[in-house]
């Protein structure tokens, strides 16, 4: 199993403001009725070799913190203790600098 | 008995709960609000439904990082008996309180019915005065109320009698129409393994007069002030 | 700079100059915004004020007449009830998710406001055919929109209408009715009166959404409305719940001299409004406005619908209380201002000021219209279309499966059972009855609510549908066994600038005042939306009545549907219909035409007394009132609601399709124990109301014959089976 997660661009140098782009999908296993709703949808509407459709949810948020690994420690954090539920949900997220 | 009935920005059975505990029951009952954190002496805290922070994020996914969640957890921890009906169920569920997680119906649509449940456990204090696999005909009102849990969980959770509660038709029958949500096994209410806190969708407070169309609801109030007034630990054997 | 600034915000250079004329200066860019507003229909009402002031509005029960954000019943034992319909079409059009939503936000903030804690909500819905698959987006999206707030608010929707005919597809209908109660001293007014009194604003932080929202819904649809997008405002439910909880709180304490919800024309009306009834001013700095966008204009924040938004007038001793108040609901609050006593709305924006008006003025200057009226040239037309000319359909069985399968008379349970009908355990009678019935725990009574309006009907008479809208309205509540104790109107029109618009208008208006007057029941507010229109083509005239009853024992609640095998089933009131108009001929025969039955309001008077009584003697069973479909449908319907057949003689000649099909005002069904069909015959003939015993309920089937044949002879089961498909499949 992936474990859904990435971490892009690690640089490690100290940077004051980040921007997290956090992703949220149902695990795989989790059946995913409105990414069902959706495939259904798209084939019905003249793509019938759509596939794979899953609807999940997207969540920007700027914090701040002295270098990308304590940035990414607390989007994890962040993300298991609230932002996902890990009983159903994967995440995965990304952290660009937006400067100080 | 005296119960707790914990207010959360956006609950809405909040008054319910409470007139039943208070005009049908004829017992005490306080509304507790979210930001209290030592809410006082109870013997039942009952978590209504509603849509607590509007139900945004996940239902139940904000509240439960409300002050009052961690008396809940402490209360629940010495033993004492929490109900969480519809959205309180979804808030234990974040919480941790109770095993698994609700999310979207199957059909994605919000659903208002009359639901028949089947008692699965009747060796809990929430329902100990109801027959084994009595069926009860108790109301839903949710959008988020397809139950979940790992199959490899599902199994244990059964085989310790945590399912309490399975969605069946009038006769008693687990079929696929009688779940209005798509819950995995049928599953309508769930509670801990040591038997003191109970989840389940249906509204059980909604079917507490029969000029509503159903008092079946009150057997598991009932069972509460029996268990309550006897005081013998009769959990799940 | 524009030439002529006014052109582009909607003002004609006829109002401009009157505008003028009222200040005695040229309004600034601000202040042009906001008489631009004001004066739009939406806000001013000058197409349709002239004609609602015939409505008989005053009785023994009225506290709160037309005027304010609700009209307010007396309910007894100190108890009252305010209610209100208001109509969100446009911006359910383009986006009818949020428009729904917004629509029952709006309602639910007219309700509270005036001090009453909503306990219900009621929908009149309207589409185009279920065939167009744009249509079934609509539908889907309204009832989702609808449902995902007054869900999330936790007041249950107990009753509702959907009706679809081809006339709404581009422009479909979304009224919404919420219903409050309140102690009657508890009643706060839209008043900011006391001067120096200051004035709060809570809720939701304002932004760009929904700017010149009600100029948008005061002008038809075309292509370029779909562009308009951005004016269409977001829903917060749950800002909206916490909003209410707070407002509650502080008129329970007697904290608040004035409310006043913004909805229509944001800031502007409240600021206005709240001046202008008072009879006072306001001074107000707008940079004490939260703010959710950066950069906003004076005139923007003064337009802005951004919803869930709530102004108060709050003396000063009450101030440290009232803001606690809104911190522990967790509120953004701002303290704008005062109230002064001269008559002008003042604002200051960056430390200039940048509005100087005359609240009468804004508010209530702006010119009433006096169209021309003209009767339609269709109208003499379809009232002389003669029946003779159908082709002969005697397969009345065919006929019957074919109307209940109508997707206008067949059962909205896939609708209803998307919304929370029985949160506040209050719900006696949810949705799918003739009327809902909630009980009112303060004062041991329950309340009956309804909301009827036929379109078709309307267009083919406006006068007799006008008629008929109050009196099935108030039918249905005394089927229940409630007393109807006051209207709220939705009137939804196309554009009053033609006249033959502002002739339905008319005609609408005065046969529901007729009705009101004779049936003794007051019109204690309600909306008008015109510019109902795609292209040019405007929907049929569509009065929507919203009815309130009051039940003094619950218990004797009846029903629609039959109770019990044996019981006697009778026809009450009227014996004259008409195929004119109906159902049938739209969905048999795909004709819309033909005269209406003229009613006969002083029958429909007695036959609602006499239902009233037989139900408090508990004489009866189950009660329905007969409309589309007629006695064939309604006979259905409390067979399928009850599980039971009947078997039924008409009389001799009454084989042909009006005596099944035909429609016509003041006519029920009740079903009554046998041993006491004698007594009740008696009673309704001390009332002088016709009355027939039909036969009598029980078996598996809906058998009516007459002269020795069936005319109907249908399994419930199958009945049941089509009544509920085709609501059902649209919605998945």
């Amino acid at each position: 199993m992936p474990t859904g997660r990435f971490c892009a661009g690690w640089k490690g140098e100290t940077v004051l403001k980040w921007k997290a782009k956090i992703e949220i999908l149902l695990k795989q296993q989790v059946l995913d009725p409105q990414g069902g709703a959706v495939e259904k949808a798209l084939k019905t509407m003249g793509y019938p070799s759509v596939t794979g459709v899953r609807v999940g949810k997207y969540i920007e948020l700027v914090l701040s913190a002295e270098g990308r690994g304590q940035a990414a420690a607390r989007v994890e954090e962040m993300s298991e203790k609230l932002l996902s539920n890990p009983v159903i949900e994967d995440y995965r997220y990304e952290l660009v600098e937006v400067g100080e | 008995m005296k119960a707790g009935v914990i207010v959360f920005p956006g609950s809405n059975c909040d008054l319910d709960a409470y007139h039943l505990v208070r005009d049908i029951l004829g017992q005490e009952a306080d509304y507790i609000w979210h930001g209290e954190t030592s809410p006082g002496e109870y013997d039942l805290l009952i978590l209504p439904g509603g849509f607590s922070y509007g139900d945004y994020l996940r239902s139940g996914a904000i509240a439960r990082f409300s002050p009052v969640m961690e008396a809940v957890a402490s209360f629940a921890a010495a033993g004492g008996m929490v109900l969480g009906i519809c959205n309180g169920f979804q808030i234990l569920t974040e919480a941790g309180l109770l095993p698994g997680a609700l999310y979207r119906n199957r059909h994605l649509q919000f659903r208002c019915r009359q639901t028949y449940i089947r008692v699965e456990n009747n060796r809990l204090p929430f329902t100990g005065l109801a027959r084994k696999e009595q069926v009860l005909k108790i109301p839903v009102a949710h959008g988020d109320g397809c139950y979940y849990v790992p199959e490899d969980e599902l199994a244990g959770l059964e085989e310790r009698g945590q399912v309490v509660f399975r969605y069946t038709d009038s006769g008693g029958s687990p079929t696929k129409k009688a779940n209005p949500n798509g819950s995995v096994s049928n599953i309508a209410g769930v509670c801990n393994e040591q038997g003191n806190v109970l989840g389940l969708m249906p509204h059980p407070e909604r079917a507490g007069e029969d000029l509503l169309g159903s008092s079946d609801g009150l057997v598991i109030f009932k069972s509460i002030l029996d268990y309550l007034g006897a005081g013998e630990v009769s959990r799940r054997g | 700079m524009v030439d002529k600034p006014w052109i582009e915000l909607g003002l004609t250079d006829g109002e401009y100059s009157l505008i003028v004329g009222q200040l005695g200066r040229e309004p600034n860019l601000v202040e042009l915004n906001m008489y631009s507003v004001m004066w739009s229909e939406h806000c001013s009402y000058k197409h349709s004020r002239a004609e609602l002031r015939k409505f008989p509005t005053e009785g023994p029960r009225v506290l709160q007449g037309p005027g304010e954000n609700a009209g307010v019943v007396d309910i007894g034992e100190g108890w009252a009830c305010a209610f209100k319909i208001e109509s969100h079409n446009h911006p359910s059009a383009v986006e009818p998710y949020q428009g729904a939503a917004t629509g029952v936000g709006g309602i639910l903030r007219d309700i509270f406001t005036m001090g009453a804690r909503p306990v219900a909500f009621l929908n009149s819905l309207r589409f185009g055919e279920l065939s167009d698959p744009r249509v079934r987006y609509l539908f889907d999206r309204v009832v989702a929109g609808i449902g995902g707030y007054g869900n999330c608010v936790g007041i249950p929707t107990v009753a509702g209408e959907v009706y679809f005919e081809p006339c709404y597809r581009g422009n479909p209908l979304v009224n919404a009715m919420c219903v409050g109660v309140m102690r009657s001293e508890n009643l706060v007014l839209g008043k900011a009166s006391g001067e120096g009194n200051l004035v709060f604003l809570a809720g939701a932080r304002t932004g760009k959404d929904g700017i010149h929202g009600v100029t948008f819904a005061s002008e038809e649809l075309n292509a370029a409305s779909e562009e308009k997008r951005p004016s269409v405002q977001v829903g917060d439910p749950f800002m909206g719940k916490l909003l209410m909880e707070a407002t509650l709180e502080l008129i329970e304490k007697g904290l608040a001299a004035g409310v006043q919800d913004l909805g229509g024309a944001g800031l502007t009306c409240a600021l206005t409004e709240t001046a202008a009834r008072a009879g006072t001013g306001i001074e107000v700095d707008l940079d004490q406005v939260p703010l959710r966008e950066e950069g906003m204009l004076a005139h923007e924040i003064l337009v802005s619908e951004s919803q869930e938004r709530m102004l108060y007038i709050i003396e000063p001793r009450h101030r440290e209380e009232v803001e606690k108040i809104f911190i522990r609901w967790g509120l953004p609050y701002a303290n704008l201002g005062r109230v002064t006593t001269d008559g002008m709305v003042r604002a200051l924006f960056r430390g200039e000021k940048v509005v100087n008006l005359p609240a009468a003025s804004v508010a209530g200057g702006a010119p009433e219209c006096e169209p021309g009226l003209a009767e339609p040239a269709y109208y003499g037309e379809l009232k002389k279309f003669k029946l003779p000319e159908l082709p002969g359909e005697t397969n009345y069985n065919r006929a019957l499966q074919k109307l209940l399968g109508d997707s206008t008379v067949a059962s909205k349970e896939a609708v209803w059972r998307r919304y929370d009908y029985s949160v506040r355990t209050s719900t006696l009678q949810g949705p799918g009855g003739d009327a809902a019935v909630i009980r009112i725990r303060e004062n041991g009574k329950a309340l009956a609510l309804t909301v009827d309006g036929n379109g078709r009907h309307s267009y083919l008479d406006p006068y007799i549908g006008g008629i008929y809208a109050v009196a099935e309205a108030t039918r249905n509540l005394s089927c229940t066994g409630a007393e109807p104790v006051g209207i709220t109107d939705c009137l939804n029109f196309g554009n009053p600038e033609k006249a033959e618009i502002s002739w339905q208008f008319q005609q609408t208006v005065e046969g529901m005042s007729e009705a009101c007057r004779v049936l003794g029941v007051p019109v204690v507010g309600g909306n008008v939306s015109f510019y109902n229109e795609v292209e040019g083509e405007a929907i049929y005239p569509t009065p929507v009545v919203g009815a309130v009853g009051l039940l003094a024992e619950p218990e004797n609640m009846t029903r629609s549907a039959f109770k019990s095998a044996g019981d006697h089933v009778l026809l009450l009131g009227s014996k004259l219909v008409s195929l004119g108009g109906s159902q049938y001929l739209k969905c048999c025969h795909n004709v819309v035409a033909g005269a209406l039955t003229r009613p006969d309001l002083e029958l429909e008077k007695r036959l609602q007394e006499l239902l009233r009584s037989l139900i408090n003697e508990r004489l009866v069973h189950s009660a329905h009132d007969l409309s589309e479909g007629g006695l064939a449908v309604a006979l259905a319907e409390c067979c399928i609601g009850g599980e039971l057949g009947c078997v039924l003689t008409l009389p001799a000649g009454s084989g042909r399709a009006d005596n099944l099909f035909g429609e016509g005002p003041s006519r029920v069904i009740v079903s009554v124990h046998y041993e006491l069909v004698g007594r009740v015959v008696r009673l309704a003939g001390k009332a002088k109301v016709p009355v027939m015993d039909l036969g009598e309920v029980g078996g598996e089937k809906l058998k009516i014959m007459s002269e020795g044949e069936y005319l109907v002879d249908i399994k419930i089961a199958d009945l049941d089976r089509i009544y509920r498909e085709v609501i059902a499949c649209a919605m998945k």
